[in-house]
């Protein structure tokens, strides 16, 4: 039986506001209130909520046939229990149907995984932990930040325990095979990968409405015809998508709810089915190893991380914001962990790509920006200022490692005092205790001297 | 084609737009281009154009010897030429002022008594219009409309105007009447107007109330530098970065702005000196300003420069800001690029349109154009992208282009005309 596994993305960044160069110093405060919360709050309306909600119609009248995946990222979750708390509890409603699957990836969104397996490991954890804490599950497949894979990639993430990741079909990783399997990594056998089928989910997110295409209109029996017609023995069609995809990137007038709501009917006539990712790789075999030596993503024509780090001002902005990773992590201020966590967001990367042409289209739309050139000004001074206080916390003069042991030192001495209080505590308690027998004894001892005198009397 | 100014003998941008197209068009062949300029030096350039000044056209009838106007025009002119002209005098113009050949002199400047020598330009033009063949009139910018409606008149040919730029750009809204009427004149007869930019292309149509089916857009390209000038090597101090203004110091170019931005940057940061290159009615003003904003220690005024000098100062930079509150077109960030500065460009100029390499911002927004000059001279990496991505723009950006799209207007006028 062929299965189709949707899989849905949400994020948002914290977009900065203008952040002129004279507030470097004096202004620690980098976000677009307005903009973020009209944004997510627009989206919210126009696609999270009534997807959301024709997902839920959908499972139940399916019966729990039809399942899908959600992977959302820390920074949108955050924005999301900020601006539209309602998402959270429509998101709450779903995963009690059991049909629904959290993937885990980055919390900040981020490229970490290209630059700091550190970092990439602890965001990684952060942001299961968000999951677990407002959806009571824990996730078991990964899905790095805009499908970035690479063999490298794989090592990390086969260590940290997933079974699977999820990422794109790429055609130059790919060559003749079909994206419908499962493949493992070759650099980490155990971890089995999902391919995106990137034809079948743009035919869905990208050119539904598109009155040009030779397919319009998309119908829902015409979709499944589609899948299936893959040759007989292709088990799985990966749908990966944004979750804008329904209802702001095709609009509810375009019938996209209608015919999300159609599938899984015209589905069940053909005997095609439903799963999530981790059923996927617990059911099938991994037909083929699949090595990746370069790192993709499922951004632009080329397939690969020039969308965020194709340019000049790109890479230097990256570099200059991992440079002070290991500080960061050594700093314990809230505040400076949330704006690390906001600046690693891999969209502000995205706004300074200096493409032409259709991909060039793509990335100004999503940008808040006129140019890639105005966006990395205005990043770099945000991250100027944040590298100013990264630099306050610790002088700059102390080595890394240096400041690491003193760090230890301080940490291991304020144990030590735990310790010890600990034990004065205890001795204290006893002593207490030994005074208050010592005293209940004398009182004993009155209180019969004073039942022999009254006795006498 | 009618024109004011001819290389190597330029005032302003006008000049080398002019000599630019016109090589352009040469370039794309099948076409012979009689170039008219008020006065010739003899040093010009001829391999691509035919080259008639008014100052050496009789317009009154003088019995000379082949070798007399051999000997005082021959520098510029084939004495044939003479005598094919005045074989074409058409009315009796003794009571002008003439030389002993006939000819009214130009200064081929803007004097004070333009609005005299913009008319006696356009009797001149009736003389030549006479005498040569040809199949479409050019004029180049507003001195020259009355020549190019005076040789229509004459001929019958169609005539395309070029705007290079309109009096709402240079007075920043106070239009002089006269030359309001000469410009809108020139518009009505034409058959074709070209703008430079599409911002001149809006004002042709809003303030001129042009019909916008006859007002086309080309924008303007650069030449190649030659090798002479990408030689030239100025020191650079890694410790100081060097901002430039490069212009007139007129109300059109934004001075003012430029100003206060330095005043803005240095606030903040001290390793990095201003320049205000070039002259104008508001330099003192501004010499004023800068003084009281109390940076005039970090602020350089040049004075104006020419030729090389100008490539001199252009390769000493670091950024080049062009805050000029209405520009036609702005052909000088390309040059900056050409030498591989970055640009910081008024969202209000011509070149806005057809640049992405450069930071474009709003003229009167200090704050913005203050913080794209930090940038650049603080984060390298943008710097970098910058100097290279638009050297490669840049040098995309040809004369050809323009001139085939020019000769593609002059092939619609001549058919509508036939």
């Amino acid at each position: 039986m062929k299965t189709i596994c949707f899989y849905f993305q949400i994020h948002q960044p914290f977009r900065l506001k203008r952040y002129r160069f004279f507030d470097i110093g004096n202004d620690h405060y980098y976000y677009d209130d307005f903009a973020n919360d009209d944004i997510i709050t627009r989206i919210a309306q126009r696609s999270y909520l009534p997807a959301n909600e024709t997902l839920l119609e959908m499972i139940k009248n399916a019966n729990g046939k039809f399942k899908v995946a959600f992977s959302i990222s820390g920074v949108a979750l955050e924005q999301l229990e900020l601006y539209v708390p309602e998402f959270i509890d429509s998101m709450k409603e779903l995963v009690k149907t059991d049909c629904v699957e959290f993937l885990s990836e980055t919390y900040a969104h981020s490229l970490a995984s290209l630059a700091d397996p550190e970092e990439f490991k602890l965001q990684v954890k952060q942001h299961d932990e968000k999951i677990e804490q407002l959806f009571g599950v824990k996730p078991k497949v990964f899905r790095n930040t805009e499908l970035i894979f690479s063999d490298e990639i794989a090592t990390m993430i086969a260590s940290m325990g997933f079974k699977g990741v999820i990422t794109e079909g790429a055609k130059h990783i790919l060559g003749w095979k079909s994206p419908n399997y499962l493949y493992c990594s070759a650099a980490a056998p155990k971890l089995k990968m999902l391919l995106k089928n990137y034809k079948m989910s743009d035919d869905i997110s990208f050119r539904f409405s598109n009155y040009e295409w030779s397919d319009y209109p998309l119908t829902a029996d015409k979709f499944i015809s589609w899948i299936k017609n893959t040759p007989e023995e292709e088990p799985i069609v990966n749908l990966f998508m944004n979750y804008e995809t329904l209802g702001e990137l095709q609009p509810r007038e375009s019938g996209i709810f209608e015919f999300m709501k159609a599938l899984p009917r015209f589905a069940e006539q053909e005997g095609i089915g439903f799963c999530t990712p981790a059923e996927a790789i617990s059911k099938l075999k991994p037909v083929d190893a699949l090595s990746v030596p370069y790192p993709m993503s499922w951004a632009d024509e080329a397939r690969d991380t020039s969308a965020w780090l194709g340019n000049t001002l790109q890479n230097e902005a990256f570099h200059k914001l991992y440079s002070v990773a290991e500080r960061v992590r050594l700093c314990d201020d809230r505040r400076l962990k949330q704006d690390w966590n906001y600046l690693q967001a891999s969209d502000h990367f995205y706004y300074m790509c200096t493409k032409y042409l259709s991909d060039g289209a793509v990335h100004s739309h999503y940008s808040p920006y006129d140019s890639p050139y105005e966006a990395f000004t205005n990043y770099m001074n945000v991250l100027s200022d944040f590298i100013v206080r990264v630099e306050a916390q610790y002088p700059e003069s102390i080595e890394n490692e240096e400041l690491n042991a003193l760090l230890t030192t301080i940490k291991n001495q304020s144990s030590e005092i735990e310790m010890l209080q600990k034990e004065l505590k205890s001795a204290r308690t006893e002593h207490h205790s030994k005074r208050a027998e010592a005293k209940k004894k004398k009182e004993d001892k009155a209180e019969a001297s004073k039942k022999v005198a009254e006795k006498k009397a | 084609m009618f024109g004011w100014e001819f290389p190597p003998h330029i005032l302003g941008g006008l000049g080398t737009a002019s000599y630019g197209l016109t090589k352009g068009m040469a370039e794309c062949g099948d076409i012979e281009i009689t170039f008219v300029i008020p006065k010739p030096y003899g040093d010009e350039d001829k391999t691509f154009a035919h080259i008639i000044g008014a100052a050496n056209t009789p317009v009154a009838w003088r019995d000379v010897s082949w070798d007399y106007v051999q000997q005082r025009y021959g520098y510029c002119m084939n004495p044939q030429e003479y005598f094919d002209l005045r074989s074409h005098i058409y009315a009796d113009f003794n009571y002008l002022k003439t030389n002993d050949l006939g000819c009214i002199e130009f200064s081929g400047r803007y004097p004070d008594n333009l609005m005299e020598e913009i008319n006696n330009y356009s009797i001149v033009a009736g003389v030549i219009a006479r005498t040569e063949q040809f199949d479409v009139i050019h004029s180049h910018d507003w001195l020259t409309y009355p020549a190019g409606i005076h040789a229509k008149q004459v001929s019958g040919k169609p005539l395309v105007i070029h705007v290079h730029a309109t009096d709402f750009d240079r007075s920043r809204g106070n239009v002089n009447p006269t030359v309001y009427n000469i410009e809108r004149d020139g518009m009505l007869h034409a058959d074709h107007i070209i703008t430079v930019s599409n911002l001149t292309r809006q004002t042709v149509i809003e303030k001129y109330h042009i019909d916008p089916a006859k007002v086309t857009t080309v924008h303007n390209a650069v030449e190649p530098l030659s090798d002479e000038i990408k030689a030239i090597e100025m020191p650079h101090n890694p410790k100081e970065k060097v901002v430039t203004f490069l212009g007139r110091i007129t109300m059109q170019k934004g001075p003012e702005y430029f100003v206060e931005a330095a005043a803005r940057v240095l606030r903040k940061t001290n390793h990095v000196r201003f320049v205000m290159a070039g002259s104008g009615d508001m330099m003192n003003k501004m010499i004023k300003l800068s003084a009281e904003r109390n940076i005039s220690d970090r602020f350089h005024f040049t004075g104006f420069l020419r030729g090389r000098q100008v490539y001199e100062m252009l390769k000493a930079s670091d950024v080049y800001v062009m805050p000029s509150v209405s520009e036609p077109f702005g052909i000088s960030p390309l040059e900056a690029m050409q030498v591989g500065v970055p640009s910081i460009i008024s969202k209000q100029s011509g070149c806005a349109e057809i640049l992405t390499n450069v930071i474009k911002t709003d003229y009167w927004d200090i704050d913005a154009m203050a913080d794209a000059i930090y940038s650049i001279i603080t984060y390298p990496a943008i710097y970098k992208q910058l100097r290279e991505e638009g050297e490669r723009e840049v040098n995309e950006i040809k004369w050809k282009y323009a001139g085939q799209k020019v000769i593609d207007i002059y092939h619609n006028v001549m058919r509508n005309n036939n």
